[in-house]
């Protein structure tokens, strides 16, 4: 069992949990994901690693409420334990000295965008943050992002906070203005990093982005993770979750997103009412 | 064991048969499908073996279990003596008696076999290890402790068999495994109904009570990789039996478009998953109203019978040779009939056709005819120009056979593989090119069976022991 040390609410449906699982802590890095499951007949969840203590033995994961699993892990709280943590998963980023790099989060993206900013600046890079959010809300990491960036630019759909407008808006004038990028990483919603990369090609700038397939095992034993990475086939768990993005087909990853939902939508209607059967009788029907 | 001459007696010639549930029924529940013969059964059944001196049906045996002696203790109704006789050669009876492949080991070589049906000695064996089960295992002896620590990586039937050796000779053994539950295949790929999976836990657990500790959620090459296990992790030696986990794809058009299965991930949601509970379950699944399994082995027979049971009107197995070709387990195939499972013959998919969605709304297929035999001595598909043809399917899972997993191999230094990424070990030890470091099951053979793989980690467990006792 692992136990979730800290647990703070950074939006109404944007957790942050540190979780202790001292034998992934010891190995993350940059780029990588746990899988989780919350109890017996919890589904196994990938959650990107946004930070790691190797001293205490901890991860911080950073999620967004958008289905059953979710919604019942952010119901959690500090103290409370997991039945499942595994990892690290996947390939970590690649990290090297380019010169100049564009780093851009959108929405829980930021989270998983951080430590890789982190490890270039660390490496020598400067580093050019780009940050969005669709309403002010729901921005949160500015000031660490702040941290792991030579330069930081955020920006809401809204217009809620700061700029008014997309991530692509900023990420055209820095890539005009700052001529010689080395390298962009992008990750956040598929419609995002898929505009990131629209406008990225027009200029020729390799861009990596992390893909959110859906997993299973996270091993590379079921396939289901499969994306088409320049029209070849790839685990997204083992081969990934990085790619570059030129090459990434988003429309069938789009479609493959969706495989489960009306599935997805009775599990979380059905935990909704559960949890509005807001116990009187004492049946613990409220209570998970 | 001396046996008085008897006077000549009379045999059955057909097998005790095994009681199971009805076809109709069982085609849409998860229950097991064969129930176990009664006492009754067991012992009339054991009755019928002629205790051959020369014992051929033991050589048809991967563990040369002493079939002969275990039966002879049947007959006798001495169901602990021969549970104790079986576990001498064989730690997972329970789940050896319910899925080896008889008719090709044991009960192919049964003297009775020759002019009747052999003994059913798979259905023997599982009513020993289930009497067992019920009525409380008997405690194994350990030796004193070696102070010498193993770890064993995968805990499928050769990690399992592995370890317990090592433990019962006094190692202190540690076995991490990737997944969240131990039991490799016999948990996530054999599914529920032909081996349940309280009967894997119980036998799992008889391992934990011979001090064997397991560690789930641990994936080697990535929470640690091996060459750190041995420098300085504090072990003595390894067994890597890792399984054949990577699923093989056809590599044809529309192999990525929704509906479409590795088998792997059609057995893992159910069987793992228990995706066949969903929504009490979180884990879902989607089969649809027609589904083709491709593929001919106990892989695809197992896919097109759950599909089945998941509500499926119709599945179809899809294989490219005929019915005698069939790798499978003959009960399997039977079974899977009587189901209703359909079968297309000679016939493989050329591409996988869908709708503006993604989703698979049909495959075309490709009829073949038989040729020349090949390599395994099996007659070649050729297939008949022009032949093409489409089958209306929504749901398509590729069972057609699975490789290593890359993960160990490719972050452990000087560990020789071959070509196809299989780790090279010797057959008579289990050792690899890395001192310390033994392998065994599916990871070196490629896919195989329960029973190769324990034999595998049972070999390996005597050499690592031989090796630990040199260290000294
Ligand atoms: C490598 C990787 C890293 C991820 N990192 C993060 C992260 O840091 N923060 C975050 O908020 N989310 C992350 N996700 C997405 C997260 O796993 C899903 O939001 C979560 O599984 C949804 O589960 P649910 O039951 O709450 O929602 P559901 O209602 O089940 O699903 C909502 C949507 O989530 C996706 N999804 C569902 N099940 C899975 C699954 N088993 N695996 C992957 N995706 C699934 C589907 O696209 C689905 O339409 C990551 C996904 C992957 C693959
Ligand atoms: C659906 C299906 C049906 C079958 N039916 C039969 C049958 O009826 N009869 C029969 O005899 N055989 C059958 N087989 C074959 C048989 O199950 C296998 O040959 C056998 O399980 C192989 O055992 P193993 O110990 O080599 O590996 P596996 O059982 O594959 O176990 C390997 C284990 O190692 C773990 N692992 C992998 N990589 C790592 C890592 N890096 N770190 C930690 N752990 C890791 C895996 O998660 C897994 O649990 C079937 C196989 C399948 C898939
Ligand atoms: S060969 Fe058949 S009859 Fe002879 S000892 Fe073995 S099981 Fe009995
Ligand atoms: S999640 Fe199963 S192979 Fe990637």
């Amino acid at each position: 069992m692992y136990r979730v040390v800290k647990k703070e609410v950074l939006a109404p449906t944007l957790n942050l949990f540190e979780i202790e699982a001292p034998l992934v802590a010891r190995k993350a890095m940059a780029g990588q994901f746990i899988i989780l499951r919350v109890d017996e007949e919890g589904e196994r969840i990938p959650l990107t690693i946004a930070d790691y203590d190797r001293g205490k033995g901890t991860i911080t994961c950073v999620f967004q409420e958008v289905g059953k699993t979710t919604k019942e892990l952010g119901a959690l709280s500090e103290g409370d334990y997991l039945q499942d943590f595994v990892g690290p998963l996947g390939m970590p980023s690649h990290v090297e000295n380019f010169g100049r790099v564009v780093c851009v989060g959108g929405g829980v993206g930021v989270a998983p965008v951080f430590p890789i900013a982190r490890a270039l600046k660390e490496t020598g890079n400067e580093v050019i943050g780009i940050m969005g959010a669709r309403t002010k809300d729901l921005l949160f990491w500015e000031e660490k992002m702040g941290s792991a960036c030579n330069e930081l630019h955020v920006i809401t759909d809204d217009g809620s906070y700061m700029r008014k407008g997309f991530v692509t808006d900023v990420l055209r004038e820095v890539i005009e203005e700052k001529k010689d990028i080395g390298l962009c990483v992008a990750i956040g919603p598929l419609p995002m990093m898929r505009a990131v990369c629209d406008l990225t090609r027009e200029y020729g700038l390799k861009t990596v982005v992390s893909l959110n397939s859906i997993m299973v095992d996270g091993t590379g034993m079921c396939g289901c993770c499969r994306v088409s990475i320049g029209g070849e086939t790839k685990f997204a768990c083992v081969d990934g979750p990085e790619f570059d993005g030129h090459q990434v087909d988003f429309a069938e990853m789009a479609r493959r997103a969706v495989i489960y939902k009306p599935l997805e939508q009775q599990a979380l209607s059905r935990f909704v009412e559960k949890q509005e059967h807001s116990c009187v009788c004492g049946c613990g029907g409220g209570e998970k | 064991m001396t046996q008085e001459k008897k006077p000549k007696k009379t045999i059955a010639p057909k097998k005790n048969p095994m009681p199971s549930q009805d076809p109709v029924q069982r085609a849409r529940n998860f229950d097991e499908v064969t129930l176990g013969y009664s006492e009754e059964a067991v012992v009339a059944e054991a009755k019928r073996c002629l205790q051959c001196k020369n014992a051929p049906c033991r050589r048809g045996c991967p563990v040369e279990v002493d079939i002969p002696a275990f039966i002879a203790l049947v007959a006798k109704r001495d169901f602990a003596g021969a549970i104790k006789k079986l576990k001498e050669k064989n730690a997972l009876p329970a789940v050896c008696g319910r899925v080896c492949p008889q008719e090709s080991q044991c009960e192919k070589y049964c003297t009775l076999g020759k002019k009747h049906e052999p003994v059913a000695i798979g259905r023997i064996e599982r009513f020993c290890a289930d009497w067992e089960l019920a009525n409380g295992v008997l405690p194994q002896e350990v030796e004193p402790p070696t102070g010498k620590k193993v770890a064993v990586v995968g805990s499928g039937p050769s990690g399992l068999t592995c370890a317990a050796d090592l433990a019962k000779l006094g190692h202190k053994v540690n076995v991490f495994e990737a997944l969240h539950v131990p039991g490799g295949v016999l948990m996530y790929g054999i599914p529920e109904f032909r081996l349940p999976k309280k009967v894997v836990q119980a036998e799992i657990s008889n391992l934990k009570n011979l001090g064997v500790d397991i560690e789930v959620n641990a994936v080697v090459g990535k929470f640690a990789v091996v060459d750190e296990l041995l420098n300085g992790g504090g072990y003595d030696a390894m067994f890597i039996g890792t399984g054949a986990g990577l699923p093989y794809f056809m590599n044809i058009p529309g192999e990525n478009a929704c509906g479409v299965y590795s088998a792997n991930e059609f057995l893992t949601r159910t069987n793992l998953m228990k995706a066949y509970r969903f929504p009490e379950a979180d884990t879902p699944i989607r089969v649809g109203r027609k589904v083709a399994v491709l593929g001919g082995g106990n892989v695809a027979m197992d896919a097109a019978r759950t599909a089945l049971r998941l509500g499926a009107e119709e599945s179809w197995i899809v294989y490219r040779r005929s019915k005698n070709e069939l790798p499978a387990r003959h009960e399997e195939v039977d079974h899977a009939e009587e189901e209703g499972v359909k079968f297309a013959f000679l016939t493989s998919p050329t591409r996988i056709i869908y709708n503006d969605d993604y989703w698979v709304t049909a495959m075309e297929c490709l009829q073949y005819e038989l040729g020349e035999p090949d390599d395994s001595g099996r007659r070649r598909p050729v297939p008949i120009p022009g032949s093409e043809f489409v089958m209306d399917v929504d749901t398509v899972v590729v069972a057609i056979g699975q490789g290593p997993n890359p993960l160990v191999p490719r972050t452990t230094k000087n560990l020789a593989c071959n070509k196809r990424g299989n780790i090279v070990a010797d057959t008579e030890t289990g050792a690899t090119s890395k001192p310390g470091v033994y392998a065994g099951g599916d990871v070196v053979t490629g896919a195989a069976t329960v029973i190769l793989a324990m034999g595998a980690g049972r070999t390996a467990a005597k050499s690592i022991h031989a090796y630990l006792n040199g260290k000294n």
